[in-house]
């Protein structure tokens, strides 16, 4: 049972690693700047489910802690560009 | 990788959650690789951030529950956290793009 789950955390692993090679070829790709935000957001969170699944495969509880980490700062980095791309300001007086 | 030997109750559905779940990421990233024009591009990503997400924070719940012999749930936290933010950056992105192709 423990070789299936592994196998499993394998195949999900390469799945997000397909998935943000897709995300990282739209934000070098992307024909104007909310293109490249959209790929950078989709990016964060395929990395974020990436660590996740190496917690799993590890059966470790360290793995959280960064995913946690990278799902706040990835927020805070994509709104700070999605708020300058609409109003020229991120933080306005 | 480990000898802690996890029961099938288990292991079977951690499998079937870690399959679907990058399943469902990859054909969102493939979407948004694919799609033509950006508010048909805007939804698939979404797929990987509800479901995908949703599939792989269960099956890590599910593992670490059993790895402890307790039950762990500070992944809801990833999860609350991504479900109060997601729609945020994606209202601010929408609003950005409407504003950036339609200048009036």
């Amino acid at each position: 049972m423990n070789e299936l789950l592994d196998h499993a955390a394998g195949f999900a692993a390469l799945c997000f690693m397909v998935a943000m090679a897709f995300a990282l070829a739209r934000l070098f790709r992307g024909p104007r700047a909310q293109d490249r935000v959209l790929a950078f957001d989709a990016l964060y969170i395929t990395g974020m489910l990436t660590l996740l699944t190496l917690g799993i495969r590890a059966r470790s509880t360290v793995y959280f802690d960064m995913a946690l980490l990278i799902g706040l700062f990835g927020f805070v980095g994509s709104t700070a560009l999605a708020k300058f791309l609409l109003r020229g300001e991120v933080i306005e007086p | 990788m480990t000898e802690i030997a996890l029961s099938p109750w288990v292991a079977v559905p951690a499998t079937v959650l870690l399959v679907s779940g990058g399943l469902l990421t990859l054909v969102g990233s493939l979407g948004l690789l694919r799609l033509k024009g950006f508010y048909a591009r805007m939804h698939s990503p979404t797929m990987g951030a509800t479901l995908g997400t949703g599939c792989v924070l269960v099956a890590s719940m599910l593992v670490s529950s059993a790895v402890a012999h307790r039950a762990v749930i500070h992944e809801l936290l990833i999860a609350a956290f991504l479900t109060m933010t997601a729609p945020i950056t994606a209202i601010l992105l929408m609003r950005a793009a409407r504003s950036r192709t339609k200048p009036e």
